[in-house]
Protein backbone atom coordinates (compact mmCIF):
# COMPACT_ATOMS: atom_id res chain seq x y z
CA UNK A 1 0.00 0.00 0.00
CA UNK A 2 1.10 3.38 -0.79
CA UNK A 3 2.04 6.22 1.74
CA UNK A 4 -0.46 8.52 1.72
CA UNK A 5 -0.02 11.82 3.44
CA UNK A 6 -3.40 13.76 4.68
CA UNK A 7 -2.69 17.45 3.57
CA UNK A 8 -6.47 18.39 3.45
CA UNK A 9 -7.65 21.75 4.70
CA UNK A 10 -3.92 22.63 5.68
CA UNK A 11 -3.07 26.24 4.62
CA UNK A 12 -0.75 27.38 2.51
CA UNK A 13 2.34 26.18 2.46
CA UNK A 14 1.96 23.30 5.06
CA UNK A 15 0.84 20.94 2.05
CA UNK A 16 4.10 21.47 0.81
CA UNK A 17 5.91 21.26 3.69
CA UNK A 18 4.55 17.57 4.28
CA UNK A 19 5.23 16.76 0.96
CA UNK A 20 9.18 17.72 1.38
CA UNK A 21 9.53 15.73 5.00
CA UNK A 22 8.33 12.91 3.33
CA UNK A 23 10.77 13.48 0.55
CA UNK A 24 13.53 14.32 2.78
CA UNK A 25 12.77 10.98 4.80
CA UNK A 26 13.37 9.04 1.81
CA UNK A 27 10.02 8.41 0.79
CA UNK A 28 9.66 8.12 -3.58
CA UNK A 29 6.52 6.97 -3.76
CA UNK A 30 3.29 8.31 -2.05
CA UNK A 31 0.36 9.69 -2.26
CA UNK A 32 -0.78 13.19 -0.49
CA UNK A 33 -4.43 13.91 -0.42
CA UNK A 34 -5.18 17.89 -0.62
CA UNK A 35 -8.51 19.84 -1.21
CA UNK A 36 -7.45 22.99 -2.65
CA UNK A 37 -5.87 23.72 -6.48
CA UNK A 38 -3.29 26.12 -4.84
CA UNK A 39 -2.27 23.47 -2.82
CA UNK A 40 -2.05 21.14 -5.78
CA UNK A 41 -0.07 23.40 -8.26
CA UNK A 42 2.60 24.39 -5.42
CA UNK A 43 3.07 20.57 -4.65
CA UNK A 44 3.19 19.74 -8.00
CA UNK A 45 5.89 22.42 -8.76
CA UNK A 46 7.61 21.77 -5.97
CA UNK A 47 7.56 18.08 -6.82
CA UNK A 48 8.85 18.32 -10.36
CA UNK A 49 11.54 20.64 -9.47
CA UNK A 50 13.13 17.86 -7.35
CA UNK A 51 13.03 15.21 -10.02
CA UNK A 52 9.60 13.35 -9.42
CA UNK A 53 6.83 12.67 -11.85
CA UNK A 54 3.55 13.83 -10.25
CA UNK A 55 0.06 12.75 -11.54
CA UNK A 56 -2.92 14.17 -10.38
CA UNK A 57 -6.50 12.33 -9.83
CA UNK A 58 -9.74 15.29 -8.70
CA UNK A 59 -12.68 13.20 -7.30
CA UNK A 60 -15.93 15.78 -5.91
CA UNK A 61 -13.27 18.82 -5.16
CA UNK A 62 -10.39 16.75 -3.47
CA UNK A 63 -7.06 15.95 -5.38
CA UNK A 64 -4.80 13.34 -4.90
CA UNK A 65 -1.33 13.52 -6.13
CA UNK A 66 0.79 10.78 -6.93
CA UNK A 67 4.55 11.39 -6.65
CA UNK A 68 7.39 9.16 -7.50
CA UNK A 69 10.63 8.76 -8.60
CA UNK B 1 11.39 30.36 -18.58
CA UNK B 2 8.76 28.69 -18.30
CA UNK B 3 5.01 29.47 -18.90
CA UNK B 4 4.60 29.82 -15.48
CA UNK B 5 7.08 31.97 -14.77
CA UNK B 6 5.94 34.49 -17.16
CA UNK B 7 2.65 34.29 -15.55
CA UNK B 8 3.66 35.14 -12.33
CA UNK B 9 5.96 37.51 -13.47
CA UNK B 10 3.36 39.12 -15.91
CA UNK B 11 1.15 39.33 -12.79
CA UNK B 12 3.60 41.26 -11.00
CA UNK B 13 4.20 43.78 -13.87
CA UNK B 14 0.32 44.45 -14.80
CA UNK B 15 0.21 45.42 -10.63
CA UNK B 16 3.35 47.43 -10.98
CA UNK B 17 2.10 49.48 -14.16
CA UNK B 18 -1.57 49.57 -12.63
CA UNK B 19 -0.14 51.02 -8.86
CA UNK B 20 1.48 53.86 -11.26
CA UNK B 21 -1.58 54.41 -13.31
CA UNK B 22 -3.63 54.93 -9.91
CA UNK B 23 -0.76 57.59 -8.68
CA UNK B 24 -1.57 59.26 -12.11
CA UNK B 25 -5.21 59.43 -11.86
CA UNK B 26 -5.11 60.65 -8.22
CA UNK B 27 -4.26 58.13 -5.52
CA UNK B 28 -1.07 59.22 -3.06
CA UNK B 29 1.91 59.19 -4.33
CA UNK B 30 3.91 55.58 -3.71
CA UNK B 31 0.39 54.59 -2.69
CA UNK B 32 -1.31 53.23 -5.49
CA UNK B 33 -2.22 50.33 -4.02
CA UNK B 34 -1.62 49.33 -0.39
CA UNK B 35 -3.56 47.16 1.00
CA UNK B 36 -3.12 48.05 4.69
CA UNK B 37 -3.74 51.49 4.06
CA UNK B 38 -6.57 51.05 2.19
CA UNK B 39 -8.20 49.19 5.05
CA UNK B 40 -7.10 51.62 7.35
CA UNK B 41 -9.21 54.33 5.04
CA UNK B 42 -12.23 51.88 5.37
CA UNK B 43 -12.40 51.46 8.64
CA UNK B 44 -12.01 55.38 8.86
CA UNK B 45 -14.60 56.17 6.13
CA UNK B 46 -16.62 53.68 8.79
CA UNK B 47 -16.34 55.64 11.75
CA UNK B 48 -14.10 53.56 13.51
CA UNK B 49 -11.55 55.69 14.13
CA UNK B 50 -11.68 59.21 13.39
CA UNK B 51 -8.15 60.13 11.83
CA UNK B 52 -9.85 62.69 9.60
CA UNK B 53 -7.19 62.24 6.63
CA UNK B 54 -7.35 58.54 5.78
CA UNK B 55 -11.18 58.42 5.46
CA UNK B 56 -11.82 56.70 2.52
CA UNK B 57 -13.80 53.80 1.01
CA UNK B 58 -11.40 52.15 -1.08
CA UNK B 59 -12.94 50.86 -4.31
CA UNK B 60 -9.58 48.87 -5.22
CA UNK B 61 -10.08 46.68 -1.76
CA UNK B 62 -13.95 46.17 -2.90
CA UNK B 63 -12.66 45.20 -6.51
CA UNK B 64 -9.74 42.33 -5.07
CA UNK B 65 -12.68 41.09 -2.96
CA UNK B 66 -15.24 40.77 -5.99
CA UNK B 67 -12.65 40.42 -8.60
CA UNK B 68 -11.14 36.85 -6.83
CA UNK B 69 -14.61 36.10 -5.90
CA UNK B 70 -16.34 36.43 -9.48
CA UNK B 71 -13.09 34.02 -10.88
CA UNK B 72 -13.01 31.72 -8.38
CA UNK B 73 -16.97 31.21 -9.41
CA UNK B 74 -16.16 30.65 -12.84
CA UNK B 75 -13.60 28.35 -12.27
CA UNK B 76 -15.37 26.30 -9.42
CA UNK B 77 -12.34 26.88 -6.86
CA UNK B 78 -15.38 29.36 -4.75
CA UNK B 79 -15.44 26.45 -1.45
CA UNK B 80 -16.90 28.25 1.88
CA UNK B 81 -14.31 26.73 4.17
CA UNK B 82 -12.84 27.89 7.85
CA UNK B 83 -12.22 26.92 11.45
CA UNK B 84 -8.55 26.97 11.31
CA UNK B 85 -7.86 29.21 14.28
CA UNK B 86 -10.10 31.85 13.44
CA UNK B 87 -9.28 33.62 17.00
CA UNK B 88 -5.69 33.40 16.56
CA UNK B 89 -5.73 34.86 12.76
CA UNK B 90 -7.77 37.57 14.23
CA UNK B 91 -4.66 38.47 16.63
CA UNK B 92 -2.44 38.00 14.32
CA UNK B 93 -3.88 40.03 11.35
CA UNK B 94 -4.49 42.89 14.39
CA UNK B 95 -0.67 43.13 15.11
CA UNK B 96 -0.41 42.64 11.10
CA UNK B 97 -1.78 46.24 10.66
CA UNK B 98 -0.05 47.64 14.03
CA UNK B 99 3.08 46.31 12.33
CA UNK B 100 2.31 47.83 9.18
CA UNK B 101 0.89 51.24 10.35
CA UNK B 102 4.15 51.80 12.24
CA UNK B 103 6.20 51.30 8.53
CA UNK B 104 3.16 52.98 7.07
CA UNK B 105 2.16 50.62 4.37
CA UNK B 106 1.72 46.66 3.63
CA UNK B 107 4.79 44.96 1.84
CA UNK B 108 3.09 45.69 -1.64
CA UNK B 109 3.66 49.25 -0.81
CA UNK B 110 6.78 48.67 0.47
CA UNK B 111 8.41 47.72 -2.73
CA UNK B 112 6.01 50.59 -4.77
CA UNK B 113 7.49 52.49 -2.21
CA UNK B 114 11.22 51.10 -3.23
CA UNK B 115 10.36 51.21 -6.96
CA UNK B 116 10.06 55.36 -6.87
CA UNK B 117 13.40 55.52 -4.97
CA UNK B 118 12.40 55.70 -1.46
CA UNK B 119 15.08 54.30 0.43
CA UNK B 120 13.37 53.66 4.32
CA UNK B 121 11.60 51.15 1.96
CA UNK B 122 14.90 49.50 1.74
CA UNK B 123 15.11 49.20 5.33
CA UNK B 124 11.49 47.67 5.50
CA UNK B 125 12.36 45.63 3.07
CA UNK B 126 15.34 43.77 5.06
CA UNK B 127 12.70 43.96 8.37
CA UNK B 128 10.36 41.94 5.95
CA UNK B 129 12.82 39.22 5.52
CA UNK B 130 14.05 38.88 8.69
CA UNK B 131 10.24 38.69 9.69
CA UNK B 132 10.09 36.15 7.01
CA UNK B 133 12.85 33.91 8.25
CA UNK B 134 11.61 33.55 11.35
CA UNK B 135 7.73 33.06 10.76
CA UNK B 136 9.85 30.00 8.46
CA UNK B 137 11.87 28.95 11.13
CA UNK B 138 8.58 28.31 13.07
CA UNK B 139 7.09 26.64 10.10
CA UNK B 140 9.90 23.92 9.59
CA UNK B 141 9.21 23.33 13.68
CA UNK B 142 6.01 22.27 12.57
CA UNK B 143 3.93 25.74 13.39
CA UNK B 144 0.35 25.07 12.47
CA UNK B 145 -2.67 26.63 12.62
CA UNK B 146 -4.57 23.55 12.06
CA UNK B 147 -6.93 22.54 8.98
CA UNK B 148 -10.34 24.35 7.64
CA UNK B 149 -12.88 22.54 7.06
CA UNK B 150 -16.14 22.83 5.03
CA UNK B 151 -18.48 25.43 6.36
CA UNK B 152 -21.82 26.73 5.12
CA UNK B 153 -21.81 28.13 1.67
CA UNK B 154 -23.24 31.35 3.52
CA UNK B 155 -20.14 31.95 5.25
CA UNK B 156 -18.11 32.36 2.31
CA UNK B 157 -20.34 34.78 0.76
CA UNK B 158 -20.21 37.59 3.62
CA UNK B 159 -16.72 39.16 2.28
CA UNK B 160 -18.12 39.48 -1.01
CA UNK B 161 -21.30 40.71 0.40
CA UNK B 162 -19.36 43.24 2.44
CA UNK B 163 -17.66 44.23 -0.61
CA UNK B 164 -20.93 44.99 -2.72
CA UNK B 165 -22.28 47.04 0.48
CA UNK B 166 -18.67 48.96 0.44
CA UNK B 167 -19.69 49.92 -2.91
CA UNK B 168 -23.00 50.97 -2.66
CA UNK B 169 -21.92 53.13 0.84
CA UNK B 170 -19.27 54.37 -1.61
CA UNK B 171 -21.64 55.45 -4.29
CA UNK B 172 -24.44 56.54 -2.53
CA UNK B 173 -22.14 58.91 0.24
CA UNK B 174 -24.86 58.59 2.81
CA UNK B 175 -23.87 61.45 5.53
CA UNK B 176 -22.66 58.92 8.50
CA UNK B 177 -20.16 57.79 6.27
CA UNK B 178 -16.81 59.47 6.41
CA UNK B 179 -14.41 60.95 3.68
CA UNK B 180 -11.28 62.75 4.11
CA UNK B 181 -11.27 66.67 2.34
CA UNK B 182 -7.33 66.70 3.31
CA UNK B 183 -4.42 64.05 4.19
CA UNK B 184 -4.00 60.78 2.14
CA UNK B 185 -7.31 59.70 2.25
CA UNK B 186 -8.12 62.76 0.09
CA UNK B 187 -6.05 61.57 -2.62
CA UNK B 188 -8.22 59.25 -5.01
CA UNK B 189 -8.38 57.88 -8.82
CA UNK B 190 -12.15 58.16 -9.77
CA UNK B 191 -14.00 55.29 -8.29
CA UNK B 192 -14.71 53.60 -11.45
CA UNK B 193 -10.55 53.40 -12.21
CA UNK B 194 -9.62 52.31 -8.65
CA UNK B 195 -12.78 49.61 -9.22
CA UNK B 196 -11.56 48.22 -12.84
CA UNK B 197 -8.00 48.08 -11.38
CA UNK B 198 -8.60 46.31 -8.16
CA UNK B 199 -11.13 44.28 -10.26
CA UNK B 200 -8.49 42.98 -12.63
CA UNK B 201 -5.82 42.57 -10.00
CA UNK B 202 -7.89 40.21 -8.04
CA UNK B 203 -9.24 38.19 -11.10
CA UNK B 204 -5.32 38.46 -11.42
CA UNK B 205 -4.32 37.25 -8.61
CA UNK B 206 -6.93 34.58 -7.52
CA UNK B 207 -5.45 33.01 -10.80
CA UNK B 208 -1.64 33.09 -10.27
CA UNK B 209 -2.02 33.31 -6.04
CA UNK B 210 0.64 36.22 -6.14
CA UNK B 211 1.72 36.65 -2.45
CA UNK B 212 4.86 38.74 -1.37
CA UNK B 213 5.02 36.89 2.00
CA UNK B 214 4.97 33.75 -0.21
CA UNK B 215 7.86 34.91 -2.60
CA UNK B 216 10.84 34.96 -0.01
CA UNK B 217 9.31 32.27 2.38
CA UNK B 218 9.35 29.68 -0.60
CA UNK B 219 13.03 30.59 -1.51
CA UNK B 220 14.54 29.76 1.96
CA UNK B 221 11.66 27.04 2.48
CA UNK B 222 12.23 25.02 -0.42
CA UNK B 223 14.39 26.75 -2.35
CA UNK B 224 11.85 28.21 -4.69
CA UNK B 225 11.83 31.45 -7.10
CA UNK B 226 8.18 30.78 -8.75
CA UNK B 227 6.66 33.86 -6.02
CA UNK B 228 9.68 35.87 -6.24
CA UNK B 229 9.40 36.35 -9.65
CA UNK B 230 6.24 38.35 -9.25
CA UNK B 231 7.45 40.21 -6.67
CA UNK B 232 10.41 41.18 -9.10
CA UNK B 233 7.67 42.20 -11.85
CA UNK B 234 6.20 44.36 -9.25
CA UNK B 235 9.16 46.62 -8.54
CA UNK B 236 10.44 46.99 -12.42
CA UNK B 237 7.21 47.71 -13.58
CA UNK B 238 6.19 49.91 -10.88
CA UNK B 239 9.78 51.87 -11.35
CA UNK B 240 8.85 52.06 -15.57
CA UNK B 241 5.40 53.38 -14.70
CA UNK B 242 6.19 55.44 -12.32
CA UNK B 243 8.85 56.90 -14.55
CA UNK B 244 6.72 57.36 -17.53
CA UNK B 245 3.72 57.96 -15.88
CA UNK B 246 4.72 60.43 -12.59
CA UNK B 247 8.03 61.37 -13.51
CA UNK B 248 8.31 64.50 -11.20
CA UNK B 249 7.36 62.07 -8.06
CA UNK B 250 10.37 59.84 -8.28
CA UNK B 251 12.82 60.45 -6.02
CA UNK B 252 15.77 58.48 -4.56
CA UNK B 253 16.39 59.11 -0.72
CA UNK B 254 15.33 58.77 2.48
CA UNK B 255 14.23 62.47 3.37
CA UNK B 256 11.11 63.97 2.53
CA UNK B 257 9.61 60.69 1.03
CA UNK B 258 5.54 60.79 0.67
CA UNK B 259 3.85 59.01 3.63
CA UNK B 260 6.65 58.27 5.29
CA UNK B 261 9.09 58.57 7.66
CA UNK B 262 13.01 58.04 8.56
CA UNK B 263 12.68 56.04 11.71
CA UNK B 264 15.18 53.08 10.97
CA UNK B 265 14.89 50.95 13.16
CA UNK B 266 10.65 51.33 13.65
CA UNK B 267 10.58 50.64 9.83
CA UNK B 268 12.68 47.57 10.26
CA UNK B 269 10.68 46.29 13.47
CA UNK B 270 7.48 47.40 12.08
CA UNK B 271 7.64 45.32 9.10
CA UNK B 272 9.53 42.52 10.59
CA UNK B 273 6.05 41.79 12.67
CA UNK B 274 4.47 42.18 8.93
CA UNK B 275 6.44 39.53 8.14
CA UNK B 276 6.46 37.03 10.89
CA UNK B 277 2.55 36.89 11.12
CA UNK B 278 1.87 37.04 6.87
CA UNK B 279 4.10 33.80 7.01
CA UNK B 280 2.14 32.08 10.13
CA UNK B 281 -1.22 33.11 8.09
CA UNK B 282 0.19 31.88 5.13
CA UNK B 283 -0.23 35.00 3.51
CA UNK B 284 0.56 39.07 3.02
CA UNK B 285 -2.85 41.09 4.00
CA UNK B 286 -3.37 41.30 -0.09
CA UNK B 287 -3.28 37.04 -0.61
CA UNK B 288 -5.40 37.30 2.36
CA UNK B 289 -7.80 40.10 0.95
CA UNK B 290 -8.06 37.30 -2.71
CA UNK B 291 -8.37 34.33 0.01
CA UNK B 292 -11.16 35.48 1.24
CA UNK B 293 -13.41 36.76 -1.78
CA UNK B 294 -12.48 33.16 -3.12
CA UNK B 295 -14.41 31.79 0.70
CA UNK B 296 -11.82 31.45 2.92
CA UNK B 297 -13.30 32.71 6.17
CA UNK B 298 -10.21 32.28 7.99
CA UNK B 299 -8.87 34.63 5.78
CA UNK B 300 -11.91 36.66 6.15
CA UNK B 301 -11.63 36.95 9.96
CA UNK B 302 -8.06 37.91 9.37
CA UNK B 303 -9.34 40.91 7.72
CA UNK B 304 -11.88 41.60 10.63
CA UNK B 305 -8.30 41.83 12.73
CA UNK B 306 -6.53 44.18 9.98
CA UNK B 307 -9.13 46.43 10.23
CA UNK B 308 -9.53 46.08 14.05
CA UNK B 309 -5.91 46.31 14.27
CA UNK B 310 -6.22 49.80 12.55
CA UNK B 311 -9.06 50.96 14.14
CA UNK B 312 -7.12 50.45 17.45
CA UNK B 313 -4.04 52.31 15.56
CA UNK B 314 -5.70 55.44 15.13
CA UNK B 315 -7.86 55.64 18.08
CA UNK B 316 -4.82 54.95 20.02
CA UNK B 317 -2.53 57.24 18.50
CA UNK B 318 0.01 54.22 17.66
CA UNK B 319 -0.10 54.81 14.10
CA UNK B 320 3.28 56.49 12.09
CA UNK B 321 2.62 59.91 10.40
CA UNK B 322 5.43 61.36 8.06
CA UNK B 323 6.59 63.10 11.30
CA UNK B 324 7.39 59.72 12.72
CA UNK B 325 6.86 57.23 15.03
CA UNK B 326 5.06 57.26 18.01
CA UNK B 327 5.87 55.98 21.85
CA UNK B 328 2.17 53.84 21.49
CA UNK B 329 3.19 52.54 18.46
CA UNK B 330 6.47 51.68 19.74
CA UNK B 331 5.23 50.18 22.62
CA UNK B 332 2.63 48.26 20.62
CA UNK B 333 4.61 46.42 18.02
CA UNK B 334 6.64 45.23 21.28
CA UNK B 335 3.58 43.54 22.59
CA UNK B 336 2.78 42.21 19.46
CA UNK B 337 6.38 40.76 19.03
CA UNK B 338 6.07 39.09 22.51
CA UNK B 339 2.15 38.00 22.01
CA UNK B 340 2.83 36.54 17.97
CA UNK B 341 5.86 34.79 19.14
CA UNK B 342 4.41 33.70 22.57
CA UNK B 343 1.55 32.04 20.63
CA UNK B 344 3.61 30.65 17.62
CA UNK B 345 6.24 29.12 20.49
CA UNK B 346 3.29 27.77 22.22
CA UNK B 347 1.86 25.60 18.86
CA UNK B 348 4.99 24.24 18.02
CA UNK B 349 5.67 23.01 21.90
CA UNK B 350 2.41 21.47 21.41
CA UNK B 351 3.02 20.22 17.87
CA UNK B 352 6.43 18.71 18.66
CA UNK B 353 4.71 16.74 22.11
CA UNK B 354 2.10 15.03 19.83
CA UNK B 355 4.65 13.93 17.40
CA UNK B 356 6.51 12.07 19.99
CA UNK B 357 3.32 10.74 21.21
CA UNK B 358 2.13 9.75 17.66
CA UNK B 359 5.93 8.01 17.44
CA UNK B 360 5.48 6.19 20.31
CA UNK B 361 2.15 4.72 19.51
CA UNK B 362 3.32 3.84 15.51
CA UNK B 363 6.46 2.07 16.99
CA UNK B 364 9.16 4.79 16.13
CA UNK B 365 7.30 5.74 12.64
CA UNK B 366 6.31 9.22 11.85
CA UNK B 367 4.44 9.23 8.54
CA UNK B 368 5.20 12.89 6.60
Amino acid sequence: MANTIDARGRSCPEPVIMTKNAIDSGYNDFEVLVDAKVAVENIKRFATNQGFNVTVEENDGEFTLNIRK
Amino acid sequence: MSNEKWKILGSGAVLGILAALLVKFGNPVNMGICVACFYRDITGALGLHRAAAVQYIRPEIIGFILGSFIFAKAKGEFRARGGSAPILRFVFGFFMMIGALMFLGCPLRMILRLANGDLNALVGLVGYIAGILVGTQFLKRGFTLGRNTKQPTASGYVMPAIAVVLLILLVTAPSFIFFSTEGPGSKTAPIIISLAAGLIVGLMLQRTRFCTAGGFRDVFLIKDFHFLWGIIGVFVFALIGNLIFNPSTFKIGFADQPVAHSDHVWNFLGMALVGITAVLLGGCPLRQTILAGEGDTDAAVTILGLITGAAFAHNFGLASSAAGTTVNGRIAVIIGFVVVLGIATSIVISANKNKNKAAVKEGGQVNG
